[in-house]
């Protein structure tokens, strides 16, 4: 199969949404499917590429697009590597040689941002680890099994995952400094808040998307696996988890992006312990009312973006050769 | 909603076969499926349930700071934070600027998107590759640093932007505030938007396009029909399932940006003029210790997501999605 971004993005990308609900998936079909249409006759794509030569004037505009678009981020990682006696002179030139690193050990050191990143990855990968679990066994019961309240429940976990999380910061709130009064580690100003938080809001969105690539998974397979003696549970940890495995990751992705981003609940939650901030609060700090040290925003900023632009582009290439795969069987 | 259960039936049973209900005969089994909801579940009721309940509930009452700490008894408003919110013309103006700038970034986001997908299907492979590797990187920047950055380039004094405008000759814009006036403000706010959530639109309506079977394009060019005549005869038609679900997605979505207006117009604006619902409800709840009204505005922002959300259950329905 072609690993080229150009075959493979569309696909993963559309598998990928934006984080807040499954259209993105279910939109173009069903995850395997779309990797076989998006792969399928190569005629087609002959001819776009021959339509293509017709058009240079549509490659011009593309690459200026895509010029424009990823813009700001070249000049987030420039005005991060550019001396701050450089910006705050104004320097704003397109590009430079006389780089440096000293925005980033200023962040690292005298900001303590290590620890703020530290914080975020705990509390993201807490997240992803244990909304996985919660949603895969949830989908495994709403796909493999019928009972009466099924659909019910299916339907529930659709609007749960509409529900504007942002409205419910108040009751929150409240309910989170009343439970750390007895158990103070998921009390505010404690990164278990925001786990259990981020847990809550992601788990949904993950059945939902988990459900199609649970259902995937022939039935005979799971006949086969109970004559050769597999007890229930067995089947669903030995077999139907690696087979979702993709999909899974693709979860995961969303939980993780989601939680890494979360600004909200980070700047309500966490109100007074400075050494339990999230990377968009410690980046926050930075912005002051009389003169911004962008070269410190910029700096952090490279370095809160880039975890995730490699998970995007990770799990790009992970999601389209493990769906490849299924579908092949 | 209860026509849900059955509309989509022919669909379920084909992909499933009968074996499930012979095994729901042993009384384990039965139990089984309950026993994996579990987890799911007590999270669900305990931190999604409980909290929208609890957000009701405190819409009721006269909610403030004394009242969190112990020092005043609560008192039972009724509808009384709603009355306050409806008969204040502050929160119309902000309801209207949530609308506006909700609509102003689903339009851009769709418009882009879906002209730039068209322009992909007709560009060079290496071209299609650098334009979707730009979207991506847009797409996975998170809103506190896209925010961080585009305030930067349009920072008055040492941004990119008025840099360049005042070097082309246009002087004016030296020094020029671009958060300082209300529409200019939101229209930046709305760009950085933009320019995060279209790369979603872009993929999921290009990977629309190459469903489309290359057989009826070829026809239709055979046909002699025009590139404009091909889009708005076949494209729109057989994309419409996606593009209704790409709108409500922006829709909800662009309706309760937080980030972006809270960090580029540093909370809601010179004097609130920024203010979105979201934001409104966080100032009013942990600004002013006002929660109960706080809460009034959430309830009153789930219920209009609601609105669009039950408007996706019907199209969902329509397109005879299988639940």
């Amino acid at each position: 199969m072609s690993t080229s971004i150009t075959a493979g993005m569309p696909d993963a990308g559309a598998s990928v949404g934006r984080g807040t609900s499954p259209s993105a998936v279910r939109g173009t079909g069903s995850p395997d499917a779309e990797v076989t249409t998006a792969r399928g006759g190569t005629g087609a794509a002959g001819a776009r590429r021959r339509r293509a030569w017709k058009n240079p004037g549509s490659n011009a505009v593309a690459l200026l697009v895509a010029l424009v678009v990823a813009f700001p981020l070249y000049w987030m990682v420039l005005s991060a590597l550019r001396p701050q006696a450089a910006i705050d002179a104004g320097d704003a030139t397109l590009f430079t040689t006389d780089l440096t690193l000293d925005s980033f050990v200023r962040v690292l050191t005298v900001n303590d941002f290590g620890r703020f990143f530290l914080n975020s990855l705990v509390v993201a990968l807490a997240v992803v680890v244990l909304s996985t679990i919660c949603a895969f066994l949830a989908s495994v019961a709403l796909t493999r099994y019928r009972f009466r309240s099924r659909t019910t429940l299916l339907v529930i976990v659709l609007i749960a995952q509409m529900v504007p999380i942002e409205a419910l910061t108040i009751p929150l709130f409240f309910l989170f400094r009343n439970m750390g009064a007895s158990v103070p580690a998921i009390g505010l100003n404690q990164l278990g808040s925001l786990v259990l938080v981020h847990l809550a809001f992601s788990i949904p969105f993950a059945i939902w998307m988990l459900r199609g690539f649970v259902a995937a998974v022939p039935v005979e397979l799971e006949e086969a696996a109970r004559i050769d003696g597999a007890k229930s549970f067995r089947f669903v940890r030995s077999i139907l988890f690696p087979l979702v495995f993709p999909g899974v990751v693709a979860v995961s992705v969303f939980s993780f992006i989601s939680t890494w981003n979360d600004f909200l609940f980070a700047k309500t939650f966490i109100i007074s312990a400075q050494e339990n901030q999230t990377l968009p609060l410690a980046i926050l700090t930075f912005f002051k009312d009389d003169q911004n040290d962008w070269g410190a925003i910029m700096a952090g900023s490279v370095i809160m973006t880039v975890p995730v632009l490699i998970f995007f582009v990770l799990v790009q290439r992970h999601l389209v050769s493990g769906l490849a795969g299924a579908v092949k069987g | 909603m209860t026509s849900l259960t059955t509309a989509p039936g022919a669909g379920s049973t084909s992909a499933r076969p009968p074996r499930p209900a012979r095994r729901s005969r042993t009384g384990t089994s039965r139990l089984e499926p309950w026993v994996y909801l579990l987890p799911a579940a007590a999270i669900l009721v305990g931190l999604l349930g409980y909290p929208l309940y609890q957000l009701v509930v405190t819409s009721f009452y006269d909610y403030r700071q004394a009242n969190v700490t112990g020092g005043a008894p609560l008192e039972f408003l009724g509808l009384g934070n709603y009355a306050q919110l409806f008969g204040d013309a502050k929160f119309w103006t902000v309801l209207l600027n949530t609308t506006v700038f909700a609509a102003g970034c689903v339009v851009a986001t769709l418009a882009l998107g879906s002209a730039l997908a068209v322009l992909a299907t007709r560009v060079s492979r290496w071209v299609r590759s650098v334009l979707f590797l730009a979207a991506l990187g847009a797409w996975a920047t998170p809103a506190m640093t896209g925010s961080a950055v585009w305030l930067f380039l349009f920072d008055p004094t040492l941004g990119l932007v008025n840099k360049t405008l005042v070097n082309v000759g246009l002087s004016g814009f030296a020094g020029h505030s671009w958060t300082a006036e209300k529409w200019p403000a939101f229209a930046l706010v709305g760009a950085e938007v933009v320019w995060c959530s279209f790369p979603f639109v872009l993929v999921t309506v290009y990977a629309g396009i190459l469903a489309i079977p290359s057989e009826l394009l070829e026809a239709a060019r055979l046909d002699g029909a025009s590139m404009p005549r091909i889009a708005r005869s076949i494209m729109v038609p057989m994309l419409r399932p996606i593009i209704i679900i790409v709108t409500i997605q922006s829709i909800i979505w662009d309706f309760k940006v937080f980030t972006q207006i809270y960090v580029m117009t540093n909370g809601g604006g010179i004097g609130g003029q920024n203010l979105v619902l979201n934001v409104y409800s966080y100032q009013q709840a942990f600004a002013s210790n006002l929660y109960g009204l706080g809460s009034a505005i959430g309830v009153v922002m789930t219920l209009l997501l609601l609105g669009v959300t039950l408007v996706y259950l019907r199209l969902l329905r329509r397109s005879g999605e299988v639940l």
